[in-house]
């Protein structure tokens, strides 16, 4: 378990940036970490970058799709960004499209977008659903 | 196999090559095929020349019938050439092929009248047959080099036919042409994600209107290409849905109802400018030139 992702704290968001391959013991740990500092920091958005990310099998896009859930549960928003086109063609071809998972290009437009959804500008009606 | 009679043939190909060549280019010439004004008469006798001189040198040695043996690589190497040039050029399998058998008639009648009365139907024999060998091998080359042919001008096709262009700052399209298979899908796919990636796009407009025909297959990887990039935070829209296609979907019962579709390229356009809160005005305080 020495291994750990680091999660920053931004305001009332949390910022994760996945900077090595994910394996799955680490995806486990970040579940754990991201959970309990959501609730410790009382934060309202996760902002997960998983830009330098270039393989995922079906069971990282399950903890993505996880993690999204559960913040959810926790009241907070989480926002995927910077995903790699082989990486999404992999996931569209796993069969997990994730619906849940709201996605942004980058960090800068994801940012956006969970502001938007914090500040409650009418977030039904948003682009990425 | 009999070395005199051959030994007679090798003879005649070395000494009297010039005679037997402008016989044969005659010949060929006299030919009113569909390639006859396709190939110039300097072309023709540099290939000829070419062929006989290779010929010549292979069956000094005596004949082989077997066109696989190593004593026939030069001869193999013209042939070879000659059928990349003839497929470049249109010609069809028999109009080449014949370039070898038109050497027969020239060359018996040659050997016939050499032969002074002589029998020499063995070695008219030998040497049919042989030829027949090479005319075989001469159409198998060029089978191959057009299917080669065929293979690039397919891969060219796969390249060319998936532009990404830019709309607007933040909006590319990806017009469609010809039938969408899987491994165009593939490729169309990939290059959209990359452009989106590389222009830092927030929307995608893909345009059929060039798709002669839909099925659930090519529905299905339209829905694959748009989840693939909603998974990078780009939306897409499909527009050019022509009426066609909207009867073919709803009788096929696929589900397109996850995706922004639109009749026209213009309507996507603007729908795409709108969610970005950009709007195309008409300039106020200028006359209208219509």
């Amino acid at each position: 378990m020495a291994d750990r992702i680091p999660i920053l704290r931004m305001g009332d968001c949390l910022l994760v940036s996945v900077q090595v391959e994910m394996h799955d013991q680490l995806a486990l740990t970040l579940q754990n970490d991201l959970t309990e500092k959501i609730v410790a920091a009382r934060a309202k958005g996760v902002l997960i970058d998983i830009s330098v990310l270039e393989m995922v099998d079906s069971f990282i896009g399950r903890m993505l799709g996880n993690i999204a859930s559960m913040s959810k549960v926790l009241d907070a928003e989480t926002v995927v960004v910077g995903m790699q086109p082989a990486v999404a063609i992999t996931l569209v071809e796993l069969g997990m499209e994730l619906p849940g998972i709201r996605t942004a290009l980058d960090v800068e437009s994801g940012m956006e977008l969970i502001r938007e959804l914090i500040d409650g500008q009418d977030p039904d009606a948003d682009d990425q659903d | 196999m009999n070395h005199p009679k051959t030994g007679r043939v090798a003879d005649l190909v070395a000494r009297a090559q010039q005679d037997i060549l402008d016989d044969w280019i005659r010949q060929q010439l006299g030919q009113t095929g569909r390639g006859a004004g396709r190939i110039s008469e300097a072309a023709l006798r540099q290939q000829s020349t070419r062929f006989l001189e290779a010929f010549a040198r292979a069956i000094n040695g005596g004949l082989i019938y077997d066109a696989k043996a190593p004593r026939w690589d030069d001869l193999r190497e013209v042939l070879k050439e000659l059928s990349l040039s003839r497929a470049a050029q249109n010609f069809s399998t028999s109009e080449t092929a014949t370039f070898i058998f038109s050497l027969k008639q020239p060359l018996f009648e040659r050997l016939r009248k050499e032969a002074g009365g002589a029998d020499v139907d063995a070695d008219i024999w030998s040497i049919s047959t042989l030829l027949d060998t090479l005319g075989l091998y001469t159409s198998e080359a060029y089978q191959k080099a057009r299917e080669e042919v065929i293979n690039r001008q397919q891969e060219e096709m796969l390249e060319l036919s998936t532009p990404v262009v830019q709309l607007w700052d933040g909006i590319v399209a990806l017009p469609l042409i010809g039938t969408l298979d899987s491994a165009r899908t593939q490729v169309v796919m990939e290059s959209l994600l990359n452009e989106v990636m590389a222009r830092r796009a927030k929307f995608a407009i893909i345009d059929i209107t060039g798709v002669p025909t839909v099925d659930t297959l090519v529905a299905q990887h339209l829905l694959k290409t748009v989840a693939a990039a909603r998974l990078m935070g780009v939306e897409c829209l499909i527009s050019g849905i022509r009426p066609q296609f909207a009867q073919t979907i709803v009788h096929l019962g696929i589900d397109l109802t996850q995706v922004v579709t639109k009749a026209s390229l213009a309507d996507a356009f603007s729908l795409a400018l709108k969610k970005l809160q950009m709007a195309v005005v008409r300039l106020e305080g200028r006359p209208g030139r219509s």
